[in-house]
């Protein structure tokens, strides 16, 4: 054995990264072979996109300990960031996958700085009021993006904020042979549709080689004494704030890449597309996956997003047996008579849980 | 100045809705700690009942109000004990995820009983306002509305204030393992919480679509949200603070909707609050209480 792997933890961390890969290979092989129904190979970018932020809204919530309800606000940064990106390159970089890299990476900056400068008031505060400050922010940024009109020509972008909500696209004054990019409320259409499955997943695993190293790292070590206990911390000369800043920036860059994957994924994305209920959606994934818990995240984050496409033949029925399926399984993981249950079945279990934190 | 007053009593009426929300929403908040997401949705719930009874049974409005309340209170307790009580004991994400799914359920099923398609609620208030009232957008409603939450904040206050009942809830919300030992019976209390809430939430929903009639499942959501915003502005546990939180929150929203930007009125109201809790952590009225080593 490797003399790296002889640590219990970095041999977890890799042990996740072979099943994400594992995962990977297997679903190509099975798309390959046509064995994937139609509806669910339009969900395989999606799921990427969702995945990566369950891990990423894992490291604020999980790791560090603060409720976020607002992580749908980031995502939209990066996403219409990245539209904007993909759509203005498309003649200097012809080439798809560069034009994506460029398209991610300029989602994840400016998400990281959306994160930096909400982060500035959300970290003085903890608790219930952290979450709904974060709510506020992530409703805040849903409306600022809904009054945007974007659009490019030969002349370069062209930016409107539509503040009284009488502005259209023809305001922009477009030379002839621009396009609009970003229209208002309507949100942005006529995407091109560049992500790709192969991109998703090796953004899942940038996501958790970042996060994975990080809560190893002397950092993350910090960020974790602070979420234990954030006096202790504070006395040993912890600067609580910077670490917290750290995990919501980092968690705000991959949000944002994220974003971008996603927008470029679909032509068509409404500026309501990240609201309040895609944050709650995807803090359900964090919460059902387990906290600090990466690759609970991952598998919660694949099974809820398939679950309501594998209930469509309930119809009508389908929220309400997710919404069901939701309660029981809260009650059912935190009932005592149960837990007691798979301790005794599963022994293993037992530590995991005392040590949710380092728990890949 | 007549066309600010007008924005002033919009803001107010609105307001007075908000105040009754949050003001069901910090009593629940003050006792289980919990972020109620259902309460939005007990909202709606209790609009659909009122308009069942007044459009398809042809009952009297007053009737439809009752039942509001009735089969709300009812829902109030049963979704305490099914789904908030067996978590009792467990970390606050797992009680909020719960409330989420609770949420989630109410909407499908409202849903499924009512469809999708938005209803037109009649207001259930009509009475002759006077002329020199009427010129400042005085509406019978938004009279009803606020002579309603000035009842109801001052029986609430009355209620934890004097009576046995309200005593135990505000030890309760105090500490609970105490309050156990000194007798009183928290699972009840707690019970009886949920029940005062959401038939505050029932009267809450027959009035807000008294004012804008459009009723569909996502109805209650946004309200809910915005009054739990104004339960925090005025600092979460404390009545006249969820009273004067309603009342601001609403004020605020109809002037920025008026002067600033309708699409971005929600933006402000929720840059206020957080403007107001980073100066005053703990709310308007609320109780600052310093961490203790």
């Amino acid at each position: 054995m490797p003399n790296f792997l002889k640590n219990k933890k970095t041999r977890r961390d890799f042990v996740t990264y072979g099943l994400v890969v594992l995962a990977f290979v297997a679903v190509s092989l099975m798309q390959a072979n046509h064995m994937i129904p139609r509806m669910i190979v339009g969900q395989l970018v999606p799921i990427c996109a969702y995945i990566v932020m369950a891990i990423s809204l894992n490291l604020v919530v999980g790791v560090a300990g603060d409720l976020s309800l607002g992580h749908a606000g980031f995502m939209s940064v990066g996403a219409y960031t990245g539209i904007v990106a993909a759509t203005s390159l498309a003649e200097a970089v012809p080439n798809d996958a560069v034009r994506l890299v460029i398209a991610l990476l300029a989602g994840a900056a400016s998400a990281a700085l959306a994160g930096f400068l909400v982060g500035i008031p959300v970290l003085r505060l903890s608790g219930d009021y952290l979450a709904i400050v974060t709510l506020a922010f992530g409703e805040i940024i849903k409306e600022i993006v809904t009054c945007l009109i974007v659009g490019v020509d030969e002349r370069g972008l062209h930016v409107l904020f539509n503040l009284t909500g009488k502005l259209t696209v023809d305001d922009l004054g477009l030379a002839e042979g621009g396009a609009a990019i970003i229209k208002g409320a309507q949100g942005a259409s006529g995407t091109e549709t560049i992500s790709t499955f192969f991109a998703g997943f090796l953004l899942v695993m940038v996501a958790l080689v970042i996060v994975l190293n990080l809560v190893r790292s002397r950092a993350g070590r910090a960020i974790l004494a602070v979420r234990d206990n954030r006096i202790a911390a504070e006395s040993v000369g912890i600067s609580t704030t910077k670490y917290r800043m750290i995990a919501f920036v980092v968690s705000a860059a991959l949000a944002g890449a994220a974003g971008a994957l996603f927008g470029n994924g679909f032509s068509q994305l409404s500026a309501t597309k990240f609201d309040f209920n895609t944050s709650i959606l995807i803090l359900v994934f964090v919460v059902l996956g387990g906290l600090g818990n990466m690759r609970g995240s991952i598998v919660a984050a694949t099974v809820l997003t398939i679950l309501p496409e594998a209930l469509r033949q309930f119809s009508d029925y389908r929220m309400l047996v997710y919404a069901i399926v939701l309660i029981l399984v809260m009650i059912c993981s935190n009932n005592p008579t149960i837990k007691g249950f798979v301790a005794r079945v599963l022994p293993r279990r037992r530590s995991n849980e005392e040590e949710v934190s380092a728990d890949a | 100045m007549t066309v600010f007053l007008q924005y002033l009593v919009n803001g107010l009426s609105m307001g007075s809705v908000y105040a009754i929300i949050a003001l069901g929403y910090t009593m629940v908040y003050g006792i289980a700690k919990m972020l109620n997401f259902a309460h939005g949705d007990v909202i709606m719930i209790g609009a659909y009942i009122s308009f069942c009874v007044t459009s398809y049974l042809g009952l009297p409005a007053i009737v439809s109000v009752v039942a509001a309340v009735a089969v709300c209170t009812a829902l109030g307790i049963l979704i305490e004990g099914f789904a908030y009580k067996p978590l009792r004991q467990a970390g606050p994400l797992a009680v909020l995820i719960t409330a989420i799914g609770v949420s989630y359920f109410l909407q499908n099923a409202a849903q499924l009983i009512w469809g999708a398609t938005p209803k037109n609620f009649t207001s259930i208030v009509s009475f002759p306002v006077p002329d020199f009232l009427r010129a400042y957008n005085v509406s019978a409603v938004s009279l009803v509305t606020v002579v309603a939450c000035l009842v109801i904040m001052a029986g609430l206050m009355w209620f934890t204030g004097k009576t046995k009942m309200g005593k135990a809830m505000r030890a309760v919300s105090e500490d609970k393992a105490a309050a156990q030992l000194m007798g009183i019976n928290v699972n009840r209390t707690i019970s009886m919480t949920f029940a005062i809430g959401s038939a505050l939430a029932a009267i809450a929903g027959v009035l807000l679509c008294s004012y804008s009639p459009v009723l569909q499942p996502t109805t209650g959501s946004m309200p809910g949200i915005k009054a739990f915003t104004a339960a925090v502005f005025g600092g979460i546990g404390s009545i006249p603070g969820a009273f004067v939180g309603g009342i601001l929150l609403g004020i605020i929203e109809a002037m920025a909707q008026a002067y600033i930007s309708t699409s971005l009125a929600n933006s402000i109201v929720f840059a206020v609050l957080i403007v107001v809790l980073l100066v005053k952590p703990a709310g308007l009225f609320g109780r600052y209480v310093p961490e203790k080593v």
